[in-house]
């Protein structure tokens, strides 16, 4: 409210507070203070990302992984968009399976994580089907609320200069309710990243959550936070570069 | 004549139940939901191997098996405290942190960005840093279902901090109020309906953070007997196992939805509430 005359003030603790904490990290890992199994130094840290960035082994979990991802994420799609257009078109449909789609949401996922392992083994396969299934929901729910939430006028407009089914979707439906589904698909997109990054690291031989969890389990921390960076860095893009695409996609609902 | 008739009337009733389907939402809900378990018993009995998939009917037939077992219970409540404990944690954590940050323009502008750069860390990336702190045992979990759980009611608790509007504290001061007075009288009511919004959105990352945890390494929880079940190749128990923590997911949801109902019935719900995500 007091203007802007205070966000230097603001920015500047920003950029202290995060300094701090760094050079906090840095004083701390140098001089040893905390054990460097439980605290490796950054600096360890960020020479086991340079050496990690030089080897094959980094590029060969991170394909496993996104090869996951991308199998994972084009079913999620396929099934959710699908599905999300045949419920969202007719009202009484949303009424009666919405909330069976949301309350099953509703339900932590990850406890049926046993049952996918169980069932598709503990390879790149139990992940596919269980990041699909994580990213179906919110791919779904976005669908049905994308399509439904089309004003009537439009499609009765439509109707009555004879638009046929193909041209209502593909004139009408689409283009109002595409912000809506892109925003699901971003969204479907990073929890099923996540999602396959945590069941790799609960059960999995390969892959980037994988070789997290080893690394913990021999103890070797710097490299393992190496790799944690690596992913959240991996995180941070995905979720940004998404974000730009979906702005990209939210103006044909202005274009008349 | 009477006969004649008797056929009408079972015509008469036979699209009655079809025109409920297409008509009558919830009823048609419960159908579906018949249908697939249907379809899962066929399947199970079917289709699928049994020692991978069972069939709704022997779950049911396993459940009673699985929760005479003394150690089930004990895993069960294991995480129900793990739960309880982290939700607690988070819930006084992030009302902690949130009141001072949301009620200032000056604090909100300098901390929320650091707050949602933290947020935006995907935190299933640094579970294995959590057993490596807090150690195998529940502290663990709870920890991490905390790191879940804080970043929601933080948001929100924020969120409705700012609704606070400058006259009404302004007038509690004039008044002779003094801070805690405030703080209770003014603040809290004015906060409610975003902090239960938070609280909802709380409860269920923290449901996540702690299940994740407690299937990634467990000594005696949850996590445990699922993975020997599920290596035992015994699904029934296995699925039993599942139903009972989505049972659990479900009454502490709703637990917290019922409870939001209540606090907020004075005000159009959610009118602040922020939903993050």
């Amino acid at each position: 409210m007091n203007g802007m005359s205070s966000g230097w003030q603001a920015r500047a603790i920003q950029i202290g507070s995060v300094a701090a904490l760094f050079l906090l990290w840095d004083f701390v890992g140098e001089r040893k203070l905390i054990n460097a199994i439980l605290l490796p130094a950054p600096r360890a840290v960020f020479w086991k990302f340079v050496a990690l960035a030089q080897t094959s082994a980094l590029y060969t979990h991170l394909f496993v992984t996104l090869m996951e991802l991308v199998l994972g994420f084009l079913i999620a799609a396929a099934a959710g968009l699908s599905l999300g257009y045949f419920i969202g078109r007719s009202r009484y449909g949303t009424m009666v399976f919405e909330p069976l789609l949301a309350g099953v949401f509703a339900v932590p996922i990850v406890i049926f994580l046993p049952i996918f392992l169980l069932f598709f083994g503990i390879g790149p396969s139990s992940k596919i089907a269980f990041g699909a299934t994580y990213a179906f929901f919110p791919i779904v729910l976005n669908t049905i609320g994308g399509i439904s939430q089309v004003d009537d006028r439009y499609v009765r407009v439509a109707r009555a200069m004879g638009a046929d089914d193909m041209q209502m979707f593909r004139r009408v439906l689409l283009p109002a309710a595409l912000p809506v589904i892109v925003t699901g698909l971003r969204i479907g997109c990073i929890i099923g990243f996540l999602s396959i990054i945590g069941s790799e690291m609960i059960a999995g031989i390969e892959g980037l959550g994988s070789q997290i969890v080893r690394l913990g389990e021999a103890m070797n921390t710097a490299e393992m936070f190496a790799y944690i960076l690596f992913v959240i860095f991996f995180a941070i893009i995905l979720n940004t570069g998404l974000s730009h695409l979906q702005a990209r996609f939210a103006i044909p609902g202005d274009g008349r | 004549m009477s006969i004649v008739i008797e056929p009408a009337a079972t015509n008469v009733s036979a699209p009655g139940i079809v025109q409920r389907l297409w008509t009558d939402a919830l009823f048609a809900r419960i159908v579906v939901v018949i249908f697939v378990l249907l379809l899962w018993e066929i399947a199970g009995h079917t289709i699928f191997d049994q020692d991978f998939i069972s069939p709704p009917s022997s779950i049911i037939a396993a459940l009673p098996r699985v929760l005479r077992d003394p150690n089930i219970i004990w895993a069960l409540s294991v995480t129900f405290y793990e739960l309880v404990v982290a939700f607690i944690i988070a819930l006084i954590g992030g009302l902690l942190i949130g009141i001072p940050v949301g009620l200032h323009g000056f604090t909100t502008r300098s901390a929320l960005p650091l707050i949602l750069l933290a947020y935006s860390i995907p935190q299933v990336t640094i579970l294995p840093l959590f057993v490596l702190w807090f150690g195998v045992d529940s502290a663990s979990k709870i920890a991490f279902g905390v790191s879940h759980g804080i970043f929601p009611v933080i948001l929100n608790v924020i969120a409705g901090a700012q609704t606070v509007e400058n006259a009404h504290l302004t007038a509690a001061r004039s008044m002779g109020a003094t801070r805690f007075q405030i703080l209770r009288r003014v603040i809290l009511p004015h906060m409610t309906p975003s902090l239960f919004a938070g609280l909802r959105l709380g409860m269920s990352a923290t449901l996540l953070g702690v299940l994740l945890a407690e299937l990634y390494v467990s000594t005696g929880g949850i996590g445990y007997y699922t993975k020997l079940y599920s290596e035992s190749f015994d699904p029934p128990a296995m699925f039993s196992l599942v139903v009972c923590l989505a049972l659990m997911a479900v009454v502490l949801n709703e637990t917290v939805r019922r409870a939001e109902k209540r606090a907020s019935f004075w005000r159009v719900q959610g009118d602040n509430a922020q939903s993050q995500r």
